[in-house]
């Protein structure tokens, strides 16, 4: 309706009403472009020079140098797989475990938000800290929980940051990030209408039909948010790498590979040409998954 | 991100020399600023400021503590930036030749000549490493080797004994003979990074004959040596070392003796200090041995951490003052006499070990301290000679960055998901991109 009254207005009153709103939004504007572009804008030019901190004398313009040292030496590819094959199997391990316990807490019992607030607390914890936490308390060979019950079961202990890096992140990385899953999954389960609920167990559908065919395509949206946020908190996983694996096993992720890059190898040029790729594919990534797979906020809007 | 830290550091840098040099103008007062690493003795020193002070009026000592890995590179973007923050900077010896050689840091031959300092009192192989030409660059706080480290009561259960000088043959098989289910054989560190994995690798790797580089700093990192080092380090670990060795360094190994979970150890020699502390359960029952051997004589590490004076300092009299009274005789002796004498700074001056209060104190490891710090050889460690000075490390820039990449490779191989002769070819190919950076 307010569209037509609008129509009405010839274009130069219009230019005159969104003038006042530009201008109050300008500072915002200018600021948060200092912020976040010009840092950018100084990545690009680093990327571009050949810098290394401990060689100081030799810093120069190298034109496109680390450009060829990012895709010739053949860390890239392996630190990309890395890093999706972690996310993806992450993501999806901290799903599932997070619906077990969503389904599960949409109960009532005895001290339900008690056990609400427990299961919440891992993902609470700051993440360098339940990386070291679970490295000796969880995974070491003499000291650790799982270790100790594996060996009184009558095994013999695993090394599981030397045998199973990979497996090692995954499992701390889905105890963190669990928790997450089951706070959205719980409120999507909790907005279910009880009485479709009711009127599933009066036609005797079952539990397993219930949850499969009414259960689960209403928390369908829910999932896809779920996904989504994990994903973007997943991609940016360092600490367990960084503490636990320090690269083996094809846990080197691109942050990890950078941090490297920076910090050992202390070449602020391969560094930055490296955080250059990284937010190229990034973009690519996040528009295309954006538009195509996750649909959940145009129909969001709809409703 | 980088430019916002950028200025903030030069605000607070800025504000910092303000306050200095208001101070300096006030009462012609110097304060020098005091980068170090949060070490034990440190701490010490910086308890122990205030004798300085009070014996130099005038002088100001501002102690900036950091770990090891912060210290690092706040040190070396401050210095090779010659952005002049610190006075006095904590550094170790594998950067002194480098920055010595880059002029970063001042030249101390001068100023050690008096003979109250006795600059010959400083053990002879820490003196090497840490002069370049014949131009001594920082003063060693203190030093370390790496020995042989086993718990007496294990291996005397099985019947084994170890001679003082052991070669790897002999510690491999009395590894096995003690391995057990409860008890592991042997710890040794197999966490990737150079300063983890490599530091005892690499004296294994010189011992059976290998090295990084050859003089032309062509890389020897896949020569048959070398991958017969690799390969036996690997298959100790795999028949009596730790279940976990890529989660296994220093700290690791040091709980793992004390709880009796392992039997012996090749760490370095610092530990002994901690092995026999009054809280150790182990205490008096470890026997010490120089590193296992094979082709060379010695095969122990050279550590110590210095003191250095960078070279655009404004206080450089002062500065060059305080750390010979910290690196000093006098020093020692206020270290026994307030805090203890377990405490003195170890692996500097052979005038320590004379010391009765401290050779009672330390009596179970400071003869075997000083023997294998006396002998060690970083001008030429291995079989052949090198074109640089140090043991385990190469003193060239790019290391930090070669070792953690074939520590991740080698430690692939010791997990079993590539061999050796792979992951040493990667490493050669590494390796040799940094060697040809320093052909002449």
């Amino acid at each position: 309706m307010s569209a037509g009254v609008k129509k009405a207005k010839s274009t130069g009153d219009l230019a005159k009403e969104r003038n006042l709103p530009r201008k109050l939004i300008a500072p915002a504007l200018i600021f948060s472009i200092a912020l976040t572009q010009v840092p950018f804008l100084a990545t690009i030019y680093f990327s571009l020079t050949e810098w290394n901190l401990l060689k100081p004398q030799d810093k120069k313009f190298a034109g496109i140098d680390n450009y060829l040292y990012v895709f010739q030496t053949g860390d890239l590819l392996p630190a990309i797989i890395a890093t999706v094959g972690l996310t993806a199997f992450s993501v999806i391990t901290s799903l599932l475990v997070g619906l077990f316990f969503a389904v599960l807490l949409d109960r009532k019992f005895l001290g339900q938000s008690v056990a609400r607030t427990l299961i919440i607390t891992p993902f609470l914890i700051m993440p360098a800290a339940s990386a070291l936490i679970w490295k000796f308390s969880m995974f070491d060979t003499n000291i650790g929980v799982i270790n100790f019950v594996i060996q009184k079961l009558g095994f013999s202990a695993i090394g599981w940051s030397t045998q199973y890096p990979y497996i090692s992140v995954i499992i701390l990385l889905t105890w963190q990030f669990a928790p997450f899953m089951m706070l959205i999954l719980l409120s999507g389960l909790q907005s279910q209408s009880r009485e479709v609920l009711e009127a599933a167990s009066v036609d005797r559908a079952g539990i397993w039909r219930t949850f499969a065919f009414i259960t689960l395509p209403h928390l369908r949206q829910y999932i896809e948010i779920a996904i989504l946020l994990g994903t973007i908190m997943l991609l940016q996983a360092f600490d367990p790498v960084a503490i636990m694996t320090k690269g083996t096993g094809g846990t080197k992720t691109l942050a990890y590979l950078l941090y490297e890059r920076a910090f050992v190898g202390m070449n602020v040029g391969q560094a930055a040409a490296y955080g250059v790729v990284t937010v190229v594919l990034t973009i690519v990534v996040a528009t295309v998954s954006l538009r195509s797979l996750f649909k959940v906020f145009i129909s969001g809007v709809s409703k | 991100m980088n430019n916002k830290v950028k200025a903030l550091i030069a605000v607070v840098v800025v504000a910092i020399a303000g306050v200095v040099v208001v101070q300096q103008r006030s009462g012609g007062d110097v304060t020098l600023t005091l980068a170090t690493v949060n070490n034990g003795q440190m701490k010490d020193m910086e308890s122990l400021k205030g004798e300085f002070e009070a014996a130099n009026p005038g002088i100001k000592v501002n102690f900036q503590v950091m770990e090891e890995g912060d210290l690092r590179s706040a040190v070396t973007s401050d210095v090779a930036n010659k952005a002049g923050q610190y006075d006095i900077v904590t550094i170790g010896a594998y950067e002194v030749p480098q920055w010595g050689a880059n002029g970063w840091l001042t030249d101390l031959t001068p100023d050690l000549a008096d003979k109250a300092y006795d600059v010959g009192d400083i053990l002879p192989p820490v003196k090497d490493a840490l002069s370049v030409n014949g131009k001594q660059y920082a003063v060693p706080f203190y030093g370390e080797s790496s020995i042989l480290m086993y718990n007496k009561e294990i291996l005397d259960a099985k019947g084994v004994k170890l001679s003082n000088n052991p070669t790897w043959n002999e510690v491999a098989a009395a590894a096995k003979k003690v391995n057990s289910a409860k008890t592991a054989g042997i710890c040794l560190r197999g966490k990737p990074g150079w300063g983890d994995l490599f530091a005892p690798l690499t004296t294994v790797v010189q011992t059976f004959g290998g090295t990084w580089y050859d003089m032309n700093w062509d890389a020897k990192v896949n020569s048959p040596e070398f991958t017969q080092a690799v390969t036996f380090y690997k298959d100790l670990l795999a028949a009596a070392g730790e279940k976990d060795p890529v989660s296994y360094s220093f700290n690791e190994c040091l709980t793992a003796l004390k709880t009796g979970k392992v039997a012996m150890w090749y760490d370095a020699s610092v530990a002994a200090s901690m092995l026999e502390a009054d809280d150790s359960p182990v205490k008096g029952k470890m026997g010490y041995a120089h590193a296992p051997v094979v082709k060379t004589k010695e095969a122990g590490w050279l550590w110590s951490w210095n003191l250095a004076v960078p070279a655009n300092t404004q206080n450089k009299e002062a500065a060059v003052k305080f750390i010979k009274w910290a690196t000093s005789k006098d020093y020692h002796q206020l270290v026994g006499k307030k805090l203890g004498w377990s405490l003195v700074p170890p692996g500097a001056r052979t005038s320590t070990y004379s010391i009765p209060e401290y050779k009672e104190a330390a009596a179970a490891y400071a003869p075997i301290t000083l023997e294998v710090m006396s002998a060690v050889n970083p001008k030429q460690p291995g079989v052949n000679p090198q074109p640089w000075v140090g043991i385990q490390y190469v003193a060239i820039p790019e290391f930090q960055d070669v070792g953690n990449q074939v520590a991740q490779l080698v430690a692939d191989a010791i997990a079993g998901r590539t061999t050796v002769k792979e992951a040493l070819d990667k490493g050669q190919v590494i390796a040799q991109a940094a060697g040809d950076a320093h052909k002449k």
